[in-house]
């Protein structure tokens, strides 16, 4: 049976992993690479690496980094961040990583989906959607966040499947670092509205939220940063609780 | 010497990297005499099926892949372009297994991805130490239907090949570079044979 996947995620600023990461016999807990083996070990299904670097200038080590993350993780692993072209994403894919996730760049450039569906294959594309609830329906945002662009949620998740994407990632603003749970109704609907995999991400804050996350919508996936990052929830305690609970789960 | 096939439908620095994870060295090529020299031919793929066999025709890779007498392991788009035919582009492919490729009806979620059990059917090299029920990575929207060959499945949709074998050729639809310490046995066990 296909089994839901856990998805620990990792900001990386300037080459580091930012957040305050809380694993005491971790040496460098900033070097990604160093963090990304130890969520291999705990039994992480995949991984996502964010460069919220602020600069193209400062951006140039990216590539890099990736090359290295490659060369050292043995599971499957996506990086986004700043990617607007056929040429940025080939970039990353060439230096090793398995998938490259956009988001802004979709919805100022829709084509750009069809693009790297074409050059790369739809299964490297994960197409990143944050979405804010107002008046009672979901909108799309981009800029982190900040600018509203009035599309409806669940209109644009179809199109970016229509359009190629092989997966999407869906954060809901209303929930991120809520640790509240996460926002099952949208995440069920989309789920539903599309033949391609959903991860979920946004409110994930304890067991339960997961449980409920899989027994409750069709996603595939569950992505969460500070609840793995801060040792608030341990990936092999959660995924043995998942079991109890007759999710499957690797 | 190992090594992996360069094609335009490649994975091959991840095969790479796995490959040097575990120990050995390996280069990436399509020159004719290193192929046909090598002690194991890696055939990676990601790709599409009429793009990868018209690269191969064009390079007359077709020709020095199917008379190949190392062991070869072909992966994903590898296992499927060892078939006779893809549904893929409606593509005749190499023929080395006798069986076909079809594409997923769209009972469920297409592509096929994340990770997925695999029944091994009967004690194999390629699966040597590793037990017979185990989770690997999928990424595809097409399969192996199941035959003679069939070495391990998986059920999705419908039960496929998950590893095929026929005298010195091996294939997995699975990525064993990409399925953590399960899927380093499975490489390990083929760079051993």
């Amino acid at each position: 049976m296909l089994k839901k996947r856990i998805i620990p995620c990792l900001d990386i600023k300037d080459g580091r992993t930012v957040k305050g990461i809380k694993f005491l016999d971790i040496q460098d807990a900033g070097d990604p690479v160093v963090l990304a083996k130890r969520y291999v070990q705990e039994g992480a299904d995949e991984l996502v690496f964010l460069d919220i670097t602020a600069t193209q200038e400062k951006r140039k080590t990216w590539v890099a980094l990736v090359a290295r993350i490659a060369k050292e993780i043995n599971i499957p692993f996506t990086v986004g961040g700043g990617i607007n072209s056929v040429e940025d994403a080939k970039r990353l894919i060439d230096a090793g990583a398995d998938k490259i996730s956009i988001n802004s760049a979709a919805i100022k450039n829709p084509s750009l989906i069809s693009e790297l569906a074409i050059e790369l294959g739809s299964q490297c594309v994960v197409v990143a959607i944050d979405i804010k609830m107002e008046n009672e329906e979901w909108f799309v945002f981009i800029s982190g966040g900040q600018i509203a662009t009035g599309i409806k949620a669940l209109e644009w998740a179809k199109q970016a499947a229509f359009l190629g994407a092989g997966e999407l990632l869906i954060t809901s603003m209303n929930n991120d670092g809520t640790k509240n749970g996460f926002a099952l109704p949208i995440l069920d609907a989309i789920s539903k509205s599309v033949p391609i995999p959903v991860i979920a991400s946004g409110g994930a804050g304890t067991q339960e939220h997961f449980k409920d996350l899989f027994a409750q919508t069709q996603v595939s996936a569950a992505l969460a940063a500070s609840v793995f990052h801060f040792s608030e929830i341990s990936i092999p305690v959660l995924k043995n609780y998942l079991k109890t609970q007759h999710i499957p789960i690797r | 010497m190992i090594a992996i096939l360069k094609y335009n439908a490649g994975n091959s620095a991840s095969v790479k990297n796995a490959v040097e994870r575990l120990g050995f060295s390996c280069s990436i090529t399509n020159d004719h005499d290193a192929l046909k020299n090598a002690s194991k031919v890696i055939f990676p793929g990601v790709g599409s099926a009429n793009t990868a066999m018209s690269f191969l025709k064009g390079k007359g890779l077709d020709q020095v892949i199917v008379a190949l007498k190392q062991p070869v392991l072909g992966i994903c788009l590898g296992q499927q372009l060892l078939c006779t035919y893809s549904d893929e582009g409606d593509t005749d492919c190499l023929g080395v297994f006798n069986t076909q490729v079809k594409k997923f009806p769209p009972n469920d979620r297409v592509p096929h991805m994340g990770w997925n059990t695999v029944t091994i059917k009967d004690s194999h090299p390629l699966f040597e130490n590793v037990s017979a029920l185990e989770d690997v990575y999928f990424v595809h929207s097409y399969y192996c239907e199941l035959s003679n060959y069939t070495i391990a499945s998986c059920e999705y949709i419908t039960t496929f090949s998950a590893a095929m074998q026929k005298d010195n050729f091996y294939a997995t639809q699975f990525h064993p570079e990409k399925s953590a310490s399960v899927g380093e046995k499975i490489l390990n066990n083929f760079l051993q044979l």
